[in-house]
This record gives structure tokens, sequence and C-alpha cells, in this order.
């Protein structure tokens, strides 16, 4: 059926204008984005392609390699990458432990329960996260809340360092990516069917074999689509660092800044970003081979 | 308490022996809010220091906020740039996702990455490339600088957020006005676009916060008489803990909390 109406239309006089007028229809709809497209590339691309330009530019003002060259000579450099990956694994790893039950938690409450509970990953996710940082910096200090009610608890009988360092940097890191690691997690686990894990036990299963052996396995894209996008926020980070760190937890992104504004080497800080790109792309695209990448970015909102 | 004992949802087990979910859940969800709130009551403390609960209250710091022009100024920069970020990054993103959508191109998908890429570009790259832009045209610290910088990090959201609607609408409607003889931009305004209201607005809804909160684009683009709110926040941060912040993060969170509120006002006339 379909076939006889094609030949039909291939063989009508006006089989041509009509193929010239939809394809002249197709552009025209792709026109409708050329202003975003436009900013884009201008606001963008352009500037990030001369900074790539940029970084392969060398004291002397000749093509050279040497802004790359010492990120792998320098003990400093490795360092901060160390550091980098380092804040972003922990971070990550985190997050999944605390996610994961609250996301399962979530998804198994009756809808309006769930839309209020819901509210409590949405209030974070919306509130400025320098403000949630700043909170954050206040309750962690040596004379803050948290250090007072665990002395007054008996907890720990001296202030504790609990900001201007690693910990708080991870505190804080943590609070602000669960969201977005709850969020495409709790969308996975409302897909899961409640049949699959009634079947299991039909079958035979026990509540720990149905969920570890049914429910997990099925959730893990969800799981793995939130850790990829807080890895890879993560390692672009920047305000929570440089607040809540005090100093000791320099990130590359800090570095970049660092470049500029102190020693005013664009060449450095051009090749320390293109490096962060060049493993945020990588990371990216390796996922994209395991899962479908509109998924990701679709999920968390 | 009978509830306790009843099977838990599909699961084999009772409500009672899962009582340590319940409870590890709603200590995280304590944890994911209470920081924030705890702002607001310390912010109306009288004293020099953050304290909570505060002994004394007063509005001292919302005084010292008010009186500073500063302060002031920041805030209006702000919201001046949010709201132009919001009326750029709405109309141009919601057109771009309709055109790809529409477009059976092939170009489509690819023009559908490169806009979402500055979400995955790290914010730093992009903040230090559009800083070295902006010096070559002498548009550092000018309010315009400003918001294209912001409208390409609000686009990615718009486009996903206007895109998705535009996925689970049914086309057939706007075919059938413009078979009975509306234009495509007719059918597009009374028939296609109040159906994809509430995701359009979400849509703006988002593109302001994106502004509003933004710092590090902020930091390096945004001085002087256009320095943004979160650029002050950021820098007086790094020396202090002024209380003074916590009345401005009172009013920030008042904002995005208005803004939540309307989003999920709007998202549930809808069902």
């Amino acid at each position: 059926m379909i076939a006889v109406e094609h030949a039909a239309a291939d063989t009508a006089p006006n089989a041509d204008e009509l193929h010239r007028q939809s394809d002249r229809e197709r552009w025209a709809m792709l026109g409708l984005a050329s202003p975003a497209v436009l900013t884009v590339l201008v606001i963008m691309v352009l500037p990030v392609g001369w900074l790539f330009y940029l970084s392969f530019i060398g004291e002397s003002g000749g093509f050279s390699l040497e802004n790359y060259g010492r990120m792998l000579e320098s003990k400093a450099y490795g360092r901060i990458f160390w550091t980098t990956f380092e804040v972003s694994f922990l971070t990550t790893g985190i997050c999944i432990l605390l996610g994961y039950p609250l996301a399962y938690f979530l998804a198994q409450l009756p809808r309006r329960a769930a839309a209020l509970c819901m509210l409590t990953v949405l209030l974070p996710f919306w509130t400025s996260l320098l403000v949630r940082t700043y909170a954050w910096l206040v309750l962690l200090q040596r004379k803050g809340l948290v250090n007072t009610w665990a002395i007054d608890l008996g907890l720990w009988d001296e202030p504790v360092a609990l900001v201007h360092n690693m910990t708080g940097t991870l505190i804080g890191m943590v609070h602000i990516m669960l969201p977005f690691l709850v969020l495409p997690l709790y969308g996975a686990m409302k897909a899961i069917s409640g049949d699959y894990v009634r079947a299991a036990a039909n079958l035979g299963a026990g509540p720990t074999a149905a969920f570890w052996g049914v429910f997990f396995p099925l959730s893990l894209p969800g799981l793995f689509a939130g850790a990829l996008i807080v890895f890879v926020l993560c390692l672009g980070f920047f305000v929570t660092p440089a607040v809540l760190g005090g100093g000791k937890v320099i990130m590359v992104s800090m570095q970049i800044t660092n470049n500029i504004e102190l020693f005013f080497n664009w060449g450095a800080a051009s090749a320390l970003g293109v490096v962060l790109l060049a493993i945020t792309l990588g990371i990216l695209l390796a996922a994209s081979r395991l899962l479908r990448l509109d998924a990701v970015l679709g999920g968390g909102h | 308490m009978r509830w306790l004992d009843r099977p838990a949802g599909d699961t084999q087990i009772t409500h009672r022996q899962r009582l340590w979910l319940y409870a590890l859940a709603g200590i995280i969800m304590l944890l994911l809010v209470a920081p924030t709130i705890i702002v607001i009551p310390m912010s109306f403390s009288a004293s020099q220091y953050l304290e909570f609960p505060p002994r004394d209250w007063s509005l001292r710091w919302y005084e010292h906020y008010l009186g500073e022009p500063e302060w002031l100024a920041a805030t209006a920069t702000s919201l001046k740039a949010g709201l132009l970020t919001m009326l750029v990054a709405t109309p141009i993103g919601t057109m771009a996702a309709y055109g790809l959508h529409v477009s059976g191109h092939w170009l489509a998908r690819w023009l559908f990455i490169l806009l979402i890429t500055p979400m995955m570009v790290p914010v730093i790259l992009i903040a230090i490339g559009v800083f070295y832009a902006f010096v070559q045209l002498r548009m550092v610290n000018t309010l315009f600088g400003l918001v294209v910088a912001h409208t390409i990090l609000a686009l990615p959201l718009v486009l996903i957020v206007v895109g998705a609607a535009l996925k689970s609408y049914d086309f057939n409607q706007e075919m059938a006005a413009r078979s009975l003889g509306a234009s495509r931009l007719k059918a597009f305004l009374t028939v296609t676009l109040p159906q994809i209201r509430f995701s359009v607005v979400t849509a703006a809804l988002l593109a302001f916060l994106t502004s509003f909160d933004e710092v590090i684009v902020a930091m390096f683009v945004s001085g002087g008489d256009n320095s943004t709110l979160t650029r002050n926040m950021f820098n007086s941060l790094r020396d202090q803990i002024d209380p003074t912040i916590a009345s401005i993060s009172t009013i920030m969170i008042v904002v995005s909390s208005t803004a939540l509120v309307l989003a999920q006002l709007f998202g549930r006339s809808k069902s």
C-alpha cells in the first residue's frame, strides 16, 4: 500500500516541486535554531577554540608544548589532578551510598507522600549553591552549630576542624550533588514494574534475592546515569572547594583561576582547561557507549 | 500501629523490618533541607556572631544590607541579569527546540548536541574563554556581556525542558490548525504554545535562576557597577563570615523557593 503511494507520488507531475518544498521547509525549521546556535558558537565555541590555540603557545610566542609539559613534570600539578579525582570519586561514592536508599524509599511511597518528600530533594536543587555552601561554612566552623552540639552531647571534647579542609569540602559537595544522583535514579526506579519483583517472589526468591537479583540490576542504568552526572560535575567544581576547602583542597578549576588572576598566564590556564575538558568529554563519550547520553541529560530535570 | 506488620509494597518484608530504611531516608532528607533552612533564623540574630537559636532577635543584618549601596546595586544587577537572561534564553531556546523537533533534517541532532554542550563543558573553561573574548571586545563588566554569557548557560535547560514537552505533544493538532488555514506561526502560538506553556514557564524560571545563582562566569566578566550579588557574596566569603551574608542568603532562599513553588503550581494545574 505504502509502496503504491510512493510510486504514485514519484510519477505525479508536481513531485519535484513537492520535494523541493519539503526540503525548503526542513531548512526553514532548522533556521529557527539559528539565533541559539549563533550565540553558542560566538560566545562559547570560538573563545574555547581560541584558548585551545593559546595553550600551544609558549613564552617565546611560538608553537610549543611547554604548557602541557609542565603538567607532566611538575609535582604540584600532579597533586592538583590527584586531588580533583580524589574529591570527585569520594563525592560520587558517598552520594551513591546515601542516594540509593533515599531514591528507593521515595520510589515506593504513595504518590502524594512521594511528591511531598521529593520537595526535600528539589528545594536544595533549586537553592543557590553559594547559599548552601555558606550554610555549611556557618554550621561547620570551630564555634559552629555542629561543634557546639557535638560537645554538648559529649561526642567530642574540643572543637574539631570540620571545615577549611577535605572533610568540609566533601560534606558540602555531597550535599550539593545528591539531588543530581537521586533524581535520575528515582526516575529509573519508578519505571521498574512491581510485577518483576512479584514474579521473582512467585518463583521462590526471598526478599534479599528478589532485591539483589531483580530490582537492583534493573535500577543500575539509573544509578550509573546519576553517578556519571555527579562525577563529571565534580571534576569542574569550583565554588564549594574554594570556600570550604580553605586553600587546602586545590582542584583543577581553582588552579586555572589562580593562573589567570595571580600569574596572568593564559597559556598555562588554557592548557589546564583543555585537559579538564578532554577528561570530561572522554568520560562522557565512554559512558555514551554504555548508555544513551540524552537519557542521562534529560534525567536530571 | 498495625500497618507496621503489613508487607511493604511489592517486597516480601513488612514495614517493621524496613524501619531502618525509613529512619535512614528521614535523616538524609533532614540533612538535605536543614542546613539551608537554618540560615533563615540565624539571619535575624542580634549578636555580632551567627548563633542558633538566636538569643535576641533583630533586623540589624537586614538593615546593614539595605544600608550598603554596594549590596543593593549588586542585587539590582543580579535581578536585571536574571530577567534579561530569561527573556533572551526562553524565546530563542524554545524556537530552537521547536525547529529542531519539527525539521527531520540530519543536522538537527547535531545542532541539539551543540546547544547542550554548555552543560557539559566545565564552567570555568567557558568563564575564561568568555573573559578573554570580552577583553578584546571591551565587554568586560557590562550587563550585556553578562547576559549573553548567562544565556548560553541557560540554553541547554530551556532546550531540554521544552524539547521534552514537544516530544509528548501530539503534532496532529498543529497540523489540523494549519490545514484549516492557520499559518505556522499562528498555529504554534494559538495551538501548540498553550499546551506546552507549563514547560515553557519552568524553562523560563530555570533560566532566571541559572543567571541569578551563577558565580564563576560572573566572577570573571562582571565587576564595578555591574558586580552581581553572587560575585560579591563569594568575595566576602573568602575573607570572613559576615552575618550580612546570612540575610542575603535568606533573601536568595526566598527567591528560589518562590520559583520552585511557581513551577510546582504550574506543573500541578496541568494534571
